[in-house]
């Protein structure tokens, strides 16, 4: 049973302590929306998960995942920047992570069908649209497969069509005994819990 | 299904040739440097001889640096380095196949152009294998060497000017014995073996301790 366990996390940037003495447990099968005003911490909280950003003080473990991997190996981190070069083309810039981050999900084609960018394939990546970017960057989650997501606003700059794809495709995960981590101020059209970030660090309530 | 760092590899070599890549930025103004030596000098034949190697060596170190600052920095700006510095494949060896990338994508062309631009300079001709031969195997140090200040760039947030500041001091030994064993083969005394030696071993070190010091100096960027 895959469970995150964040235990007492601290986080601070930039001299500012931006959440302190955060504790979650997330299981198996759920998606997690993380909620806040702006500057609460929601992305530093996922950055934290990722790996991208060192905790003050507290623990972070995933239990039932793989024992060799470390925690940011097994975790698909989305954030504001779609990591995609311009000159690429987007089955170039598809396929390049994919073999990066080692694949084992659905091939590249299918997933850029899936979102609906495969008739851009050949097109380099600088041309799209920002939300066509932001499709392809989804179109990663589908090609390699990894336990925990963590979405940064995955619903920024999608239309209301793409937000449907984008959570069915969150369902499947969450189905298929993945986790999802979210951060975003809309609905994202599935159940989730919600863990909320108080601006004020000391009344954060914890989900359990 | 290829490797992580074949990958990679492919994709840098990519970009670096694709409109916007700095594969060919290197090569001009390598040839610009070394073209305007002999107006500025004058047409001194036997000064521009002894000088020739020396010249060819400082344009290849300045147009090797010229774009290095963007091997990491580029990748910082779009979020490609997050999801680097979160893969299983370890970040040494993702540097190590990025630098190989750029000496592929402009330190060879410098090497290749070396000879021709050798002509400019009046270098004889037994010299110009011997330059050739010296930049096949110092550039490599210089692309590895230059990762290191590339890396510290991106993670104290300053641009290029403080990379050329932080890397030209280290790049000064393969400097040395580049131009040691050229002007060896002009003018002696001193074997070409000796400086040449210290020259692999010169890239051999940067290949064993550049990946290793620019992966703990992105890690350090980490906040």
């Amino acid at each position: 049973m895959l469970r995150l366990i964040a235990d007492a996390l601290t986080c601070q940037r930039g001299g500012r302590v931006v959440f302190s003495d955060l504790s979650f447990t997330v299981t198996a099968g759920e998606a997690v929306q993380v909620t806040g005003p702006n500057g609460a911490g929601k992305s530093s909280l996922l950055r934290l998960i990722a790996g991208l950003v060192r905790a003050e003080s507290g623990h972070l473990a995933l239990e039932g995942g793989d024992p060799e991997a470390r925690l940011s190996e097994q975790c698909h981190y989305c954030g504001h920047q779609d990591a995609f070069k311009g000159s690429l083309t987007v089955a170039e810039n598809l396929s390049f992570w994919t073999d990066f981050l080692g694949g084992g999900g659905i091939a590249a084609p299918d997933a850029m069908e899936r979102l609906g960018i495969g008739h851009l394939a050949d097109l380099p990546a600088g041309y799209l649209s920002a939300g066509q970017r932001r499709r392809l960057a989804l179109a990663r989650l589908l090609t390699v497969s990894r336990p925990v997501w963590l979405l940064d606003e995955p619903t920024a700059a999608l239309d209301v069509a793409s937000q449907g794809v984008l959570t069915g495709i969150m369902a499947e995960h969450v189905a298929a005994g993945g986790i999802i981590l979210a951060a975003t101020h809309g609905p994202l059209g599935l159940p989730v819990r919600d863990l909320s970030l108080a601006r004020t660090v000391a009344t954060a309530p914890v989900a359990a | 299904m290829r490797s992580p760092l074949a990958a990679i590899f492919r994709r840098d070599l990519m970009l670096a040739t694709r409109i916007g890549g700095g594969a060919m930025v290197g090569v001009v103004f390598f040839l610009a440097v070394v073209t305007i030596v002999p107006f500025g000098v004058g047409p001194d034949m036997n000064l521009l001889a002894r000088i020739g190697p020396a010249i060819l060596w400082i344009g290849a170190l300045l147009a090797t640096l010229l774009g290095l600052d963007r091997i990491f920095q580029a990748d910082a700006d779009d979020g490609s380095l997050d999801i680097m510095m979160m893969a299983e494949t370890p970040l040494p060896l993702v540097i190590a196949a990025k630098a190989a990338a750029h000496w592929l994508a402009t330190g060879l062309p410098l090497v290749a152009a070396a000879p021709l631009l050798g002509l400019f300079l009046n270098v004889p001709p037994e010299a110009m294998g011997a330059v050739a031969l010296t930049l096949a195997a110092g550039t490599p140090a210089l692309s590895l060497i230059g990762a290191v200040g590339a890396a510290l760039a991106v993670s104290l947030r300053r641009g290029g000017l403080l990379m050329a500041i932080l890397v030209l001091p280290l790049t000064i030994p393969v400097l040395i014995f580049g131009v040691a064993a050229t002007t060896s083969v002009i003018v002696g005394p001193l074997p070409f073996g000796q400086p040449f030696a210290i020259l692999l071993a010169l890239s051999l070190m940067s290949l064993v301790l550049g990946p290793v010091a620019a992966a703990a100096a992105l890690r350090f960027g980490l906040e």
